[in-house]
């Protein structure tokens, strides 16, 4: 099955546009899957915690 | 280690020996949780139920912390490692790429259930599935914790490291299926998810060996959270995928624009982790700022997705379904869909209850300011047994059903059974949401022993009607366990005792690819479905507001 | 089909009914999204962010003088009955398993109330109001709340917080 392909594209020398390319490197994808919640969810979060004022 | 493959008859797949033992492995360590899982959820019921009100306090706890990391945490990911062994190497027509490490990932993640549920059935663990620091367990129960998400953790690597083996190898040309870039979303939102995990176990960890002096609970409840609400969204991912793939083995479908399903997981990966915020927006640590960016998850976006998702997997079975000469009216493609397969009625049940229950109200319970109607409340618990049960627990069982006659290669003992178990639990599974969800409306707290409130200094008197849910909820949720039994019964039964699949052509019936004529199918029975759902939203979400409104001002 | 990879240019123009979901579906989201700051800006009810560090021992202390100095309006089931004036600071903490003290409050008046914990974490929910907010040692939250009906409202603990979770109720009345 898996080495048929073919149902889409009909020129496999059809040059690939950039954002399929993007698509395909899943290893970018990872590191930006890691990048955005650790900034605004972990990162953010533990600034705000670390400057919550002193109780009087 | 030489890499041995079979050709799969009825699919043609290439399939790598270690990946299938792999997945055969996991599968079980996943059915067997949800035993476990489900034998402490009849115990659950019968207590929440008022008029039966089963257990003692201490063996409620352990019963509900024994339940929900079995259910949440074991059933789940370990079935989701097998989708991944599945999605990746077998799919891809390529080996797994570090076979003794697939093994000893699996030895880790064993080792750490068996010392979980050691330790909370040895009640040194009465601390629910978040163990809220200063809230103290024992440490081998941590270290359950930490060996677990390092084994799942190596396991996703092994998955990742599968695909950059069969580029390198070619046993592919152009870009990867939709089903294996979905379970790639669900590997990519799983490292985070286990990161959190490792990161929070740790010094939880040394702080029960006392070698560190205190956890501050308010950053405990923020990286917990990175692990507890984002492992629920690696369900979602591998249940979309499953979708995919479901509809693709029934009807033969072919998802209708792979640009959209795939921008659809490009927005789970960057956003969906956001919405861990879910669980912190009545926390005194954090900003309505980050409260509100986080719990949209960006703007709604993972959100859009899903709804994205949930018109493209129903329209690419309408465009097979045309495809075959369906096409009279609306929805002739719906009416005679294959309703007699398990694999189908997961899918529909699946698909409808996620998007019409699980998802309106988790977005509607994660908007800051409903969330103070909704947080601890059961519904919450209502709103994620109709994502992970409803949804994702319905999906992996109707894959199940394919997974036995083409991994185990064992006939199941009997098709019927298991499509009148599906519509079984899910129609359990329904009635026990809404009385669930219903009688938290009424501000039933979760994790509660006593909502009657007989033996605490004060007694606040409950209406009847949200005993009545209650009631209902109970009854649903017998139902529900005879499904979940059911499964269990047929998905053994038929590994054990089921006839083998012979290797012929055809064995299993797989749907046909309906032939493209390159003409252009129109998804109007789709279309009416969704505005149908996006109606139910609208009026959902603004009718919470309402009742938000009723109560005391607060800010 | 799902399962089979993709040759060539898949990045494709999209249908004009799908186009129309999606378009439709991001509307959707940015009201939800709109909804939050609009609520914060003309709802009545939104989660507070004064939060101030603290410790157990400090909170008592403040506790303890918030129900010496009264007024005292009584006692019930042994927990002393604090009925402050209105736009004062009132103060309850959860404890094993505790709301101390109760209260008693007025309609339609503002108080600003402390909350936090001695000791594990604690869920603060007015039942069967149904509302509900968090409560942490170590930090100390202020919510600005006015009553906005009469009777009896009770304080339900609704987080886990060990065996006796379940007989962790206080009570407020509202006159």
């Amino acid at each position: 099955m898996a080495d048929k392909g073919g149902a889409h594209g009909k020129d496999p020398e059809e040059k690939v546009p950039l954002a399929q390319a993007f698509f395909d490197n899943i290893f970018l994808l990872l590191v930006l899957g890691i990048v955005v919640p650790t900034v605004f969810y972990t990162i953010w979060g533990l600034f705000e915690i670390a400057s919550i004022p002193l109780a009087k | 280690m030489e890499a041995v493959y079979r050709t799969c008859a009825q699919t043609g797949l290439k399939v790598h020996n270690h990946a299938e033992r792999l997945i055969r492995a996991n599968a079980v360590a996943g059915v067997v949780s949800i035993l476990f899982g489900g034998i402490a959820a009849v115990l659950v019921l019968l207590t929440r139920w008022p008029a039966v009100h089963l257990l003692d306090p201490a063996s409620f706890y352990r019963a509900l912390t024994f339940h929900g990391i079995n259910m949440l945490i074991f059933w789940i990911i370990f079935f989701e490692i097998a989708v991944l062994y599945f999605a990746g190497p077998i799919v891809l027509g390529s080996r797994l790429a570090w076979p003794r490490i697939g093994w000893v990932s699996f030895v880790l993640m064993v080792a750490g259930t068996l010392l979980i549920n050691i330790a909370i059935l040895q009640g040194k663990a009465d601390v629910m599935f978040t163990s809220y620091a200063p809230m103290q367990a024992a440490s081998y129960f941590y270290l359950g914790w930490i060996l677990f998400a390092v084994g799942a953790l190596v396991a996703v690597c092994n998955f990742f490291a599968s695909l950059v083996v069969a580029k390198a190898e070619r046993t592919y040309t152009g870009s990867i299926p939709l089903v294996t870039f979905g379970a790639a979303t669900a590997g990519i939102i799983a490292v985070v998810t286990l990161a959190h995990g490792a990161i929070i176990y740790i010094p939880t960890w040394l702080w029960s060996l006392g070698i560190i002096e205190k956890i501050d609970p308010g950053i405990y409840r923020l990286i917990w959270w990175g692990l507890g609400h984002s492992s629920q969204q690696i369900n979602v991912t591998a249940m979309v995928s499953i979708w995919y793939l479901l509809a693709t083995l029934t009807v033969g479908a072919t998802p209708i624009n792979e640009k959209v399903c795939r921008s659809a997981f490009l927005l789970y990966i960057l956003f969906i982790n956001l919405a861990s915020a879910h669980h912190l927006l009545v926390d005194p640590q954090l900003s309505p700022a980050w409260k509100i960016w986080n719990t949209s998850y960006g703007m709604y976006l993972a959100v859009l997705a899903s709804m994205i998702h949930g018109m493209t997997v129903p329209a690419s079975v309408e465009v097979a379904q045309r495809k075959k000469g369906l096409t009279k009216g609306l929805f002739e493609w719906l009416a005679k869909a294959p309703w007699g397969n398990p694999g189908f009625a997961a899918l529909a049940l699946s698909l409808s209850l996620f998007g019409f229950i699980g998802g309106i109200t988790g977005v509607t319970f994660g908007a800051e300011q409903i969330n103070i109607i909704s947080h601890n409340t059961l519904r919450i618990t209502g709103h994620f047994h109709a994502t992970v049960v409803a949804g994702t627990t319905i999906a992996f069982m109707g894959l199940t059903y394919y997974v036995v006659p083409l991994i185990f290669r064992r006939h199941l003992i009997s098709t019927k059974l298991a499509t009148a178990q599906i519509y079984l639990f899910g129609i359990g599974m329904t009635i026990f949401i809404g009385g669930m969800t219903t009688a938290g409306s009424y501000a039933i707290p979760r994790r509660h022993w006593d909502v009657q409130f007989a033996t605490s200094l004060f007694q606040p008197p409950v209406e009847a009607a949200a005993f009545a849910f209650l009631g209902i909820m109970g009854v649903g949720g017998l139902f529900a366990l005879a499904g979940g039994a059911l499964y269990v019964l047929i998905t053994v039964g038929s590994v054990l005792f089921g006839r083998r699949v012979p290797d012929t052509p055809g064995a299993v019936p797989l749907a046909a690819m309906p032939q493209d004529k390159g003409q252009h199918v129109p998804i109007k029975g789709t279309t009416v479905l969704v505005l149908v759902f996006l109606a139910s939203f609208i009026i959902y979400y603004f009718l919470n507001w309402k009742w938000l409104a009723a109560i005391w001002i607060v800010k | 089909m799902s399962l089979q990879t993709l040759q060539g240019v898949w990045w494709k123009k999209v249908d004009a009914s799908e186009k129309m979901w999606i378009g439709i579906a991001l509307v959707w989201c940015l009201i939800l999204f709109a909804m939050m700051p609009l609520w914060h800006l003309k709802g009545g009810q939104n989660p507070s962010f004064e939060t101030y560090r603290t410790t157990p021992e400090q909170f008592l202390k403040k506790v303890e003088a918030f129900v010496a100095a009264g007024p005292k309006a009584g006692e019930e089931k042994g927990l002393p009955v604090i009925a402050p004036d209105p736009k004062t600071e009132v103060y309850m903490l959860g404890r094993l398993w505790q709301w101390y003290p109760t209260l008693k409050l007025k309609k339609g008046e503002t108080y600003r109330l402390h909350l936090s914990s001695m000791d594990l974490v604690h869920g603060f929910s007015l039942f069967p109001l149904n509302l509900n907010f968090m409560v942490l040692p170590g930090y100390e939250y202020v919510l600005t709340i006015t009553p906005t009906t009469t009777g009896e409202v009770f304080v339900v603990c609704n987080e886990f917080c060990g065996i006796g979770h379940h007989q962790m109720v206080g009570k407020i009345t509202v006159e």
